[in-house]
């Protein structure tokens, strides 16, 4: 029996994983094939699923919505709400408001918000006049500097100017019939612009379609300017940069004499949710997708693979679990069953690790970029890289040491990455100055791989302190594995840090003219290099034995964190392109416990649980 | 004697020296990364790094508090250096290391090299524009010219650090009057004089009776630099003043005046370094991705031609290419007025080479290394398997 169950969990763990990919909604309109509608946003086309989603995650934190009626709605549910039904989706709590200063002056209080912090726009409404005042003054103060309050008051306010935006992006969000008033002017336009042109001239003319007219003009020119998707594709075969907005669409209807078709499609699609009418709703965009399939097929391909890949979430809860799970079976091993848990542990840990290398490879071919492009892509490639060396640890070991490692390892960078992303869309387009695949493919990578390297160094010595220290498990064969997995992880971690580092200064002579700037982001690698090679030379020299190395390896972690995102939290220098604050508290705190696990290093090598089982 | 000479060498080819100064190292450029926030990149630089010593103002005094990056970097290198001759002994299981330890050698010297070598510069060009000088990005010189001859001008540079410096009268054997330093700010805006205002004139000749002087405090963020003034009296023989100039590098305009027959234009400029050749901006490009204001691409369109004739060539400077030309390199570093202007960094370093070189060694000696211990260890466990 126990040679079945690594084969079990296996099976079991591959199911999970895939299981989100087959979760269909209950809905009867086709919300999938809406989220599917390609649109130009942040300067990357993208399908719809995509803005709601990071939309939502930028607004309040999370994805999940919940009405004031207690209905649960999906991402592309909430973002047809807020295109559509906006009168609905003003009462809905998705603005996230924590500091209490903003509560006082929006006069919130948390027990008015759902789950304490979440709040609806009709509720922050009435003090949007202070709400600007207040960004008015804080934006006189430059970013580095700004206090937790002038953060807190410009960031709700661009979360509700990007409400505004995306209620504007595809209909005139007045509660007006926009669909019949479209199809009106479309029947009287000749007349309708006639009327106009007599009104301007001085000559008599209908004031009734004059006045209809010029509103219409009117409400076209807002979504023009407030909405911000590029929802109007080029026409078929034209140049690719050519979208535009819903409303720049609609200001052409005077000038080439016709309504625009996708903007039309739009205002039916509003007409048939707003009236709750399902069949009509599908054939629209059963309709639409035909078309687009007909005219747009390369985009189409992409985006589509894009709202699998949301749909899939292979960076989520799934993935995260599997890592703990392997985490704690790995773990468990080390007091029974040691055989089929690790090979248990090991298996879970692989089909994690497949499913983020399929993440990462999928990532790359929709961004046409090497994996690492930002923060959030960096989080998840250390992972990556560090559950890729574990691997190969357990591979050599088999003592389940790896896996724990890597279950470790990969939740925590997850989880840092599921933080990073809240800052908006992760496939972000690539700035001017960073616009290099040969050095993101060279320099960012290998730097990268060093970062994974010396955490995981890292983390064998946190292992390695825990078990001795709080189990009696860690006997001597144990203790000189871990030592010697140490010892190699840092020889690889020096050599990429090294190269990378190098690299970034080779890149930096090429773009820059100076090999070395003494920039932050440079001094933190040098910093990691530097830590590293002194481990190596205590090694050699005797200076540091077993105990030594690995709280010099436990240090490197705070080493690298201040490399990855201390300096970044300097605000200045080149690199300071992934700036960010709440993260600071993390980080100290991060520091904080490497330095206890430092302390427990030292504790007398009597008082380590793991003593006797030493000695043997 | 020997014993002494002995525990010399024992101190300085011990592996512990190596180990405390890489962990200084470490301290040094930690806190000199913290201190960038407040002094900028620049003042860091001289403050941490090319110096001996970081001092410390204690009441006006400064202490030296920290060893500096010269300091640190100079005893690695002995340290270095001295174990190797001391204990060398090849061995092609060591080659590795020593591959990466010559590397690192060059790596070091090559810094100090840059350090005391490299000159940066900036080129200015609006679109159409043409300039054979580039500007630099720190230092500041008054330049008196002699534009008597319309053809030409004949131009005494006067840097910076001597109108701080010097008490006595500036003499120079092209000027006929000394140029002597009545007031120096070294970051100053100049305004118009208000009509009622009490104070004398900082000046009596040209704009500067209508002018005054705000000091201002130094500034060292990156995108800013300081705009030093001053007060300069000009002295004939026998001392007799020609009168007082306010000069600034806000106050673009040279201001003119007449002496022993010539005509003589007075300026306090971005330091200048004239080349052989000149550049032209056809034209600059600034693109951005669709719907959005994030930037994807600076290029620079120029023309490239040399005072001899021999070039005469069209250039686009972009993003991570840059233009290579006679011992400088141009990189494309900003943008100004409205996508009109291009701003170019203009770099000189003779020992570019070095750290290309360093590079290589020290990456092909860890990886010789490391690939060895791997093999040793894969060896080793298919024996005991």
């Amino acid at each position: 029996m126990k040679r079945y169950i690594p084969l079990i969990v296996l099976f079991l763990g591959a199911l999970y994983l895939v299981s989100p990919l087959f979760q269909r909604s209950k809905s009867d309109y086709n919300v999938e094939d809406f989220g599917r509608i390609p649109v130009v946003a942040n300067g990357r086309t993208k399908p719809l699923d995509s803005v709601a989603r990071n939309s939502l995650l930028l607004l309040q934190g999370r994805q999940r919505v919940v009405t004031p009626d207690g209905v649960r709605l999906s991402p592309n549910e909430w973002l047809l709400d807020v295109f559509f039904r906006p009168e609905l989706a003003d009462t809905y709590q998705h603005f996230e408001i924590v500091h209490p200063n903003v509560l006082d002056f929006l006069e919130l209080t948390p027990e008015g918000g759902d789950g304490k912090k979440r709040f609806s726009y009709l509720q922050i409404v009435p003090k949007l006049e202070e709400l600007d005042r207040q960004s008015e003054l804080a934006i006189g103060v430059e970013a580095p500097v700004r206090t937790a309050y002038q953060r807190a008051v410009l960031n709700l306010r661009s979360h509700v100017i990007l409400y505004q935006q995306l209620k504007h992006s595809l209909i005139a969000p007045d509660g007006s019939d926009f669909l019949g008033d479209l199809l009106r002017l479309q029947d009287n336009l000749d007349a309708a612009v006639a009327a106009v042109r007599n009104r301007e001239a001085g000559n008599e003319a209908d004031p009734e379609l004059v006045r209809f007219t010029m509103t219409m003009g009117s409400k076209f020119l807002r979504m023009d300017q407030i909405g911000n998707l590029l929802v109007v594709p080029p026409p078929p075969g034209g140049p690719e940069d050519s979208w535009h907005k819903a409303g720049h669409a609609l200001l052409g209807t005077f000038q080439h004499g016709s309504v625009n078709v996708h903007a039309l499609t739009f205002a039916g699609l509003q007409h048939t949710w707003k009236s709750q009418n399902p069949e009509q709703f599908n054939t629209l965009i059963e309709k639409h997708r035909a078309e687009w399939a007909r005219n747009y097929s390369s985009i189409i391909t992409k985006t589509d693979a894009e709202t699998r890949f949301n749909q899939a979430s292979v960076f989520g809860r799934t993935t995260m679990s599997l890592y703990v799970l392997a985490f704690l079976i790995a773990a468990f091993s080390w007091l029974k069953w040691p055989e089929p848990l690790q090979r248990s542990a090991y298996y879970l840990i692989l089909l994690a690790f497949i499913a983020t290398t399929i993440g990462i490879a999928t990532r790359m071919w929709l961004e046409g970029r090497p994996p690492v492009t930002n923060l959030y892509s960096s989080a998840l490639f250390v992972g990556w890289g560090s559950v890729g060396l574990c691997l190969i640890l357990e591979k050599i070991f088999r003592n389940g040491i790896g896996s724990v490692a890597a279950g470790l390892t990969g939740f925590c960078t997850l989880l840092i990455a599921h933080h990073l992303s809240l800052s908006g869309d992760t496939l972000e387009m690539m700035r001017a100055v960073l616009d290099s695949n040969f050095w993101l493919a060279t320099h960012v990578i290998v730097i990268t791989i060093g970062y994974s390297a010396t955490y995981l160094a890292g983390f064998l010595g946190l292992i390695y302190v825990c078990r001795g220290v709080f189990t009696r498990s860690m006997d001597k064969p144990t203790a000189d594995a871990l030592n010697r997995m140490v010892y190699g992880i840092i020889c690889f971690a020096t050599l990429f840090s090294l190269v990378g580092t190098i690299l970034g200064g080779i890149w930096a002579d090429q773009s820059w003219g100076r090999f070395w700037g003494w920039d932050p982001k440079e001094n933190g690698a040098l910093i990691i290099v530097i830590w590293n090679a002194i481990i190596l030379h205590c090694r050699w020299g005797g200076i540091a034995r077993t105990r030594g190395i690995m709280a010099m390896a436990i240090f490197g972690n705070i080493v690298t964190s201040w490399s990855w995102f201390g300096t970044n939290m300097l605000g200045v220098g080149l690199h300071s392109y992934g700036f960010m604050d709440q993260a600071f508290v993390a980080l100290v705190s991060f520091v904080a416990t490497q330095l206890v696990f430092i302390a427990l290093a030292y504790v007398p090598a009597e008082k380590w649980r793991s003593a006797a089982a030493l000695k043997r | 004697m020997r014993d002494i000479w002995d525990s010399f060498v024992q101190f300085f080819t011990s592996l512990r020296v190596t180990v405390v100064l890489l962990a200084l190292s470490i301290v040094l450029i930690f806190v000199a990364t913290l201190d960038q926030v407040n002094l900028g990149i620049w003042a860091v630089q001289e403050k941490y790094f090319q110096t001996f010593f970081v001092f410390w103002n204690v009441k006006g005094f400064p202490v030296p508090v920290f060893p500096g990056g010269y300091f640190i970097g100079g005893l690695l290198l002995i340290n270095l250096i001295a174990s190797h001759i001391y204990h060398f002994r090849f061995a092609w299981k060591k080659s590795g290391i020593l591959l990466t330890h010559a590397g690192l050698i060059i790596l070091l010297v090559g810094e100090l090299l840059t350090g005391l070598w490299q000159e940066d510069y900036q080129l200015r060009l609006d679109e159409g524009q043409t300039r054979n000088y580039s500007e630099s990005y720190r230092e500041n010189e008054l330049a008196i010219i002699d534009a008597t001859d319309p053809d030409w001008d004949q131009v005494v540079a006067i840097p910076e650090k001597h109108l701080r410096d010097h008490r006595d009268p500036i003499q120079h054997e092209r000027l006929p009057f000394r140029v002597a330093v009545r007031a120096y700010y070294p970051n100053a805006a100049v305004e118009a004089r208000q009509e009622s205002a009490t104070s004398p004139a900082p000046a009596n000749r040209d704009i500067g009776a209508r002018l005054t002087i705000i000091p201002l405090a130094m500034t060292y963020k990156p995108n800013e630099r300081n705009l030093p003034a001053a007060v300069i009296e000009l002295l004939g023989p026998g001392n007799a003043s020609l009168g007082t100039w306010v000069i600034s590098t806000m106050l673009v305009q040279p201001q003119t005046f007449d002496y022993a027959g010539r005509t003589w234009r007075l300026a306090l400029r971005f330091e200048r370094a004239y080349k052989p050749y000149s550049l032209t901006l056809l034209k600059f490009s600034h693109d951005r991705y669709i719907g959005t204001e994030i930037p994807k691409n600076f290029s620079s369109d120029v023309r490239l031609q040399s005072d001899d004739g021999t070039t005469d060539r069209e250039v686009r400077i972009y993003m991570n290419n840059p233009l290579r030309y006679d011992g400088m390199t141009f990189y494309q570093a900003g943008f100004d007025n409205n996508d009109t202007t291009t701003v170019l960094q203009v770099v000189k370093n003779p020992s570019w080479i070095l750290p290309y070189i360093a590079c290589i060694m020290m990456g092909v000696g860890l990886t010789i290394q490391f690939c060895m211990h791997l093999f040793a260890f894969v060896a080793k466990r298919r024996r005991t398997a």
